[in-house]
């Protein structure tokens, strides 16, 4: 599923608003979860997961192309992981359909 | 303080001007379709943020930590999350700078 696909999705189940009105609505929460990584708050949302941040420590890395070395600073990823009940749904559609 | 749906909804309450009850249904929503697509083996895509794989696992042995007992770890299918290029830059930027 695309977030075009999820735009329609979620204009379906509703009467309120226009397709544009929620193109702005996904837009906002997508823009609103970057932002509070991006200043280092975790996200959490229960039944679907949460999302962190995870330190990569300082290495020597390589420029594939000359070979040659470079110092890499360390730096912070996003990490998600997944909630309990997104965990089971994904995991029982397996079991149930093989 | 960690960002939670009521937070999102106030965002789409005060930006955009939705209703209450419309913003806490968006939110609530939003989450529940990615959901339902992954439990129908869907990866979901978002552009600029990232995207959610799913990954099949064979049963692997395992151990109980405690007891040491052996005891095979079932196959599962389960999430990934891969951050989009934009979103990594974005927290690379700030946190690193921030936090080191």
């Amino acid at each position: 599923m695309t977030k075009s696909e999820l735009i329609e999705k979620l204009a379906a189940r509703q009467t309120q608003l226009s397709l544009k009105d929620v193109e702005l609505v996904v837009k906002c929460i997508l823009e609103h979860m970057a932002q509070s990584l991006a200043k280092g708050e975790r996200i959490e949302i229960r039944g679907f997961g949460s999302f962190s941040l995870h330190y990569r420590a300082p290495r020597v890395g390589r420029n594939p192309k000359t070979g040659q070395s470079v110092e890499l600073e360390g730096k912070y990823v996003p990490h998600f992981k997944p909630g309990k009940e997104l965990r089971e749904r994904v995991n029982s559609a397996l079991e149930e359909n093989g | 303080m960690a960002l939670t749906k009521a937070d999102m909804a106030e965002r789409l309450f005060e930006d955009l001007g939705l209703n209450k009850r419309e913003a806490k249904e968006m939110v609530e929503g939003f989450y529940e379709e990615i959901r339902d697509s992954l439990a129908n083996n869907r990866q979901v895509k978002l552009s600029g943020f990232g995207n959610f794989d799913l990954r099949d696992k064979k049963q692997r042995p395992g151990r109980n930590p405690k007891t040491g007992e052996e005891i095979p770890i079932s196959a599962r299918r389960v999430v990934t999350f891969r951050p989009g290029q934009k979103l990594k830059a974005r927290v690379e930027a700030y946190a690193g700078s921030k936090q080191q």
